[in-house]
């Protein structure tokens, strides 16, 4: 055989396979393109809402019962004096029942005490709200001497180990502390903001995250995040209702804390690190100096307190808020959408994003509104600003100095995002702080001495990402976090060095083994499920902005005209017609029948056929935006509300909609609601009670923006190995995990699970595979739960989302949430430069993922030009 | 339909799918994709150029000053140039399989691992360790550590077609 032909043979294999890879990779960055997408216009849609609410507080009457509603969330300061807030927030008298059987705890904290928070939480246990509110009061007095940039030293040959975003997901942080130690005097950490949200255990990891910074407050340093503010919160307060009977309170020492945990830290004076990142403005002597407590919500400025009281309209600090975010609009767009053609002639009607209108007819320059406050300002009482406690900050506290500037400042540290291009322009797609370019990172590196920008904010499929000539890094520590499989998490380790060595990992999952196709099968699967809600909930304007083009009522129209539409309504900026053929079944003409696609979209409709259609589309549409506002009227955090303010929420989101609700409508959906009669409406209820749902799979509730996103399976989507499951295997429980830990003693669990468990557990079929030398290859593929007998209809239940159980196989084992800890790799970056510098551990540039035979290539796949309509409208059906 | 305006309709037909395929990449909306997505862009279009063609092609496309970003003013035509001539055609199937074959060099109608791992990655335009295991773990056959290539082949072409 002649070598030449051995090599051209190689170049046509390689050819080919090059091009299969390639359509992979579009359909994942599509897929990764909807998420991103749903979670930014979640975003952009709470600081609408937010804006809107402090119109109306600004623009109602003081008696008006709208305004009554809502004022609280604005009352930033009701309990002023230190010694108020100490007896707001006794504990003393709170009794500790002996049935209680969670963790007790005396202060100071012992290291002790803290690790064994970390343990009853691992096992699912609750802290008593005594001791959730003694550990906050505590947390908040260390806090307030804190100052506003933690000034770290890596000198002592202490690595410093840096987190990213968590968002409530608990797992990805007892699996850091797992592989990297918990903190203590050898083990300083940082944890760069965003610790709650999203997930469902953002209360759990705020107690760890405090127990430790008690224990060692010059070891563990926390940055604030853009979600460590109680405005954000709203949206997703149901993660905190847990301590129900002092729900109240502990929200409000929440709030107050996260207004005074630290804004950056500085590493070596080399290494900036900051949440969001930084603006051509961003000055860290201003920063150093800012009240930033202050800023109880960073979305909008603090109000200037007047002569009189609160009731006293505040149109200064509004009009200012609205000037910036009109500023934000009318700006360079930067996500314009190539599929939109034109604003169509009905577009008016479409509700979503209609804000600007309201807000524009406030607007007046920039530059009186500065004057104004310049002018506000010497008005000002001193008294009226509270908590003013000695503070460590370098200079004394100014009463009545609010500025426009401090506040951007906060805003861009914790909003920003990098961007390729140089410049500095507003951040539209998160509705707050900038997109920085290059230039910006090389000037504000340089004009304060330092070499690197460590930031969060950003999920990154590897859990870290470098960008702006190495010279930013962004770390993300929320493995999964679109959805199962979507992204690793990653932490870095710095030592006195100042290179950044990064550990990556995967919570609780079993992708680690699909292959390319099964993995992009799998969350591309999940992001179209979330679409076709998204376009089902809004049927209405899809059908009328789809008759513009079909004036006849055919039911067909083109596919430019259909794609043009879809983003003119639903403003995702995604390439609609890239997705159309997994969304759409089109003829052989690329037409589109949107008459019989409404009908095929297969969403299960709850039973409401007394409910109004325009009603009922409103609730699915806007149906995180009517949380919060419930959550906002649900004053005592009960869950429960009157029927009256039942009726307030829907005034208050039909204002914000600029919709017409008849009471008559409001009545009927209160009735249908109100089962048993009571007079009261339970919110959770009444959101369950209104969630769409995929005809084709089970819902399992995985937290995620809208709760849409919940992750499942369907067992046609298992690899082909796992058809085969036998429920024998089932008092056989292996798990992976890396050999070189403790976890390997109990890999192998001595009871069965539980009967209302099914278990599956896969030993690898290879033992040539070529990822022998990896530590875990040897352990099962795969590994799921089923609460049900798997059967074809059966989806898999996300792991995460078992229920706490006395009966849990995991309860065996040392991390007993759930028994998937996975590591994927420890390893520093890929690059070539850092490759050089931290040899591998591991025997060879084994890449993270760990790849095993068996697999079905062809599963799953769905060709991006589309299949013919008849493989429709499952699009990622693996086998 | 005039020829003449069946021609344009078919290009601009050919605009859209190139536009759309490029703003996938284009994470800015500014008309630019990273040049490391270029190859993915241009096969995800049905293309099957090798790293060397690739190379070419981007070559043409890139600014004079190295940005590390493709315009897409300057990809569109070069795109449009390579669909409409029809150049880098799909590898009809039994070509592939004859390609597979001259590696399997004693006719036993499979490769093992190794075997495929050392023509992959020494060969030709060498698979990175990434692309070897990702191919392996699909094409694989789950009992053997061995590779029956036309099971493969033809698994992997039924989606292409």
């Amino acid at each position: 055989m002649s070598v030449p032909s051995v090599m051209r043979a190689a170049v046509l294999i390689q050819r080919w396979y090059r091009k299969y890879v390639a359509r992979m990779e579009m359909r994942r960055k599509c897929t990764w393109n909807i998420f991103q997408s749903i979670e930014y216009a979640g975003e952009q849609d709470q600081i609408k809402l937010y804006n809107f609410l402090g119109y109306l507080m600004d623009h109602f009457t003081p008696t008006s019962s709208e305004r009554n509603l809502i004022s609280h969330i604005f009352r930033e300061n009701e309990v002023c004096r230190d010694a108020e807030w100490e007896q707001y927030f006794c504990y003393k008298n709170i009794e500790v029942p002996d049935v209680y059987s969670g963790p007790h705890l005396t202060f100071p904290l012992t290291v002790t005490q803290a690790a064994g928070l970390v343990e009853a939480f691992k096992k699912k246990q609750q802290l008593h709200s005594r001791y959730v509110l003694q550990l906050l009061l505590e947390t908040w007095k260390l806090l307030r001497i804190l100052p506003n940039i933690n000034r770290v030293s890596t000198c002592h040959s202490k690595e410093i180990s840096i987190c990213g975003d968590l968002h409530g997901q608990l797992e990805d942080l007892l699996l850091i502390f797992y592989k990297n130690g918990m903190p203590s005097m050898e083990k300083p950490y940082v944890f760069n903001g965003d610790f709650v949200d999203r997930g469902k255990d953002s209360v759990e990891i705020l107690l760890i995250l405090f127990a430790f910074l008690l224990v060692y407050p010059s070891d563990m340093h926390l940055n604030r995040g853009n979600h460590e503010d109680h405005i954000v919160n709203l949206r997703y307060s149901r993660a905190h209702g847990i301590y129900s009977v002092h729900g109240k309170k502990i929200l409000k020492l929440l709030q107050k804390i996260f207004s005074w945990l630290p804004l950056a830290t500085v590493i070596d004076h080399k290494v900036l690190v900051v949440h969001g990142g930084i603006s051509d403005t961003t000055d860290l002597n201003l920063i150093a100096k800012v009240d930033r407590h202050r800023y109880v919500s960073v979305l909008r400025p603090p109000k200037k307190k007047k002569l009189t009281s609160e009731e006293q309209l505040s149109i200064d600090s509004d009009t200012e808020d609205d000037c910036w975010i009109s500023r934000v609009r009318t700006s360079f767009q930067r996500r314009p959408s190539l599929t939109y053609v034109k604003p169509l002639g009905s577009r008016n009607e479409f509700q979503r994003r209609s804000l600007q209108d309201f807000s524009r007819h406030i607007i007046r320059p920039i530059e009186d509104k500065l004057e104004d406050q310049r002018q506000q300002a010497e008005f000002s009482l001193p008294s009226q600003n509270c908590l003013q406690c000695p503070s460590m900050d370098s200079v004394p506290f100014q009463p009545g100095d609010v500025n426009h500037e401090e506040w951007k400042q906060i805003v861009d540290l914790l909003w920003s995002d990098p961007m390729s291009h140089d410049g500095c322009i507003p951040n539209e797609v998160r509705g707050g702080g900038c997109y920085w370019g290059p230039d910006v990172t090389e000037q504000v590196l340089s004009k304060h001495h330092l070499q690197l920008l460590i930031r969060s904010h950003e999920c990154k499929q590897e859990g870290y990402e470098f960008c702006h000539n190495r010279k930013v890094l962004t770390i993300f520590s929320a493995s999964n976090y679109y959805e199962v499989g979507s992204n690793r998490g990653a932490y870095i380790t710095l030592g006195p060095d100042l290179v950044p060595h990064f550990i990556q990992y995967q919570a609780s999952s079993m992708t680690r083994e699909l292959t390319l196709t099964q993995r992009v099968g799998w969350t591309e699967h999940s992001a179209l499920r979330v679409l076709r809600e998204q376009l089902f909930a809004h049927r209405s304007d899809l059908t009328s902005a789809f008759q513009e083009f079909d004036k006849e009522n055919t039911g067909v129209i083109s596919l430019n005209d259909w794609a043009s539409t879809v983003e003119a309504v639903l403003q995702l900026g995604l390439p609609w017609r890239v997705l159309r053929s997994q969304l759409v079944p089109s003829a052989p003409d690329g037409t589109i029948n949107y008459h019989s696609w409404f009908h095929e979209l297969s969403i299960k409709e709850p039973d409401t056929e007394h409910i109004h259609q325009a009603l009922l589309e409103t609730v699915y549409r806007h149906r995180s935006t009517l949380e919060t506002i419930f959550r906002i009227v649900d004053t005592d955090h009960s869950g429960l509300i009157s029927l009256e303010d039942f009726h307030q929420t829907w005034k208050l989101l039909s204002a914000y909609l600029k919709m017409e609700i008849s009471d008559d409508a409001i009545s009927n959906l209160a009735i249908s609601i109100d089962a048993n009669r009571d007079g009261c409406i339970d919110i959770n209820e009444f959101m369950e009670a209104f969630r769409l749902v995929d005809k084709s799979r089970l819902e399992t509730g995985h937290v995620f923006q809208s709760n849409t996103a919940s992750s499942k399976m369907a067992s046609d989507q298992l690899p082909s190995v796992l058809q085969t499951y036998d429920q024998q295997a089932s008092d056989h429980l292996v798990l992976g995990n890396p050999s070189d830990q403790p976890l390997s003693k109990q890999s192998q669990c001595d009871q069965p699970p539980s009967p209302s468990y099914y278990s599956l557990s896969v030993q690898p079929s290879s033992d040539h595979s070529p990822t022998d030398h990896v530590p875990f290859s040897h352990t099962p593929l795969y590994y799921f739960l089923f609460d049900q007998p798997p059967s074809e209809q059966s989806p898999l239940h996300h792991l995460s989302d078992q229920q706490p159980s006395d009966h849990s196989p995991a309860d065996h084992l040392p991390f007993s949430r759930t028994p998937l800890y996975y590591f994927l790799s420890e390893q520093p970056s890929h690059d070539q430069s850092l490759s050089e510098q931290f040899p591998l551990h591991h025997p060879s540039d084994q890449p993270p993922s760990v790849l095993l035979p068996s697999e079905d290539p062809l599963s799953g796949q769905t060709s991006l030009e589309g299949p013919p309509a008849d493989q429709l409208p499952a699009p990622a059906s693996p086998i | 339909m005039t020829e003449e305006e069946n021609e344009e309709a078919v290009i601009a037909e050919i605009h859209k799918k190139i536009g759309d395929a490029f703003n996938v990449f284009d994470n800015e909306s500014n008309k630019t994709v990273d040049v490391r997505e270029v190859g993915t862009i241009i096969r995800s279009l049905g293309c099957f150029p090798s790293e060397a063609e690739l190379h070419e092609i981007i070559a043409e496309v890139e600014e004079e000053e190295t940005t590390g970003y493709i315009r897409f003013d300057k990809f569109l035509p070069m795109m449009t140039k390579v669909l409409m001539e029809r150049k880098f055609r799909p590898i009809p199937e039994d070509v592939l399989i004859q390609a597979f074959e001259v590696l399997d060099q004693e006719k036993k109608g499979y490769l093992d691992a190794e075997e495929l791992k050392k023509y992959m990655t020494q060969e030709g335009e060498p698979f990175s360790q990434e692309e070897m295991e990702e191919m392996l773990s699909a094409a694989l056959d789950s009992k053997e550590n061995i590779v029956f290539y036309k099971d493969f082949v033809s698994k992997m072409t039924f989606e292409d077609l």
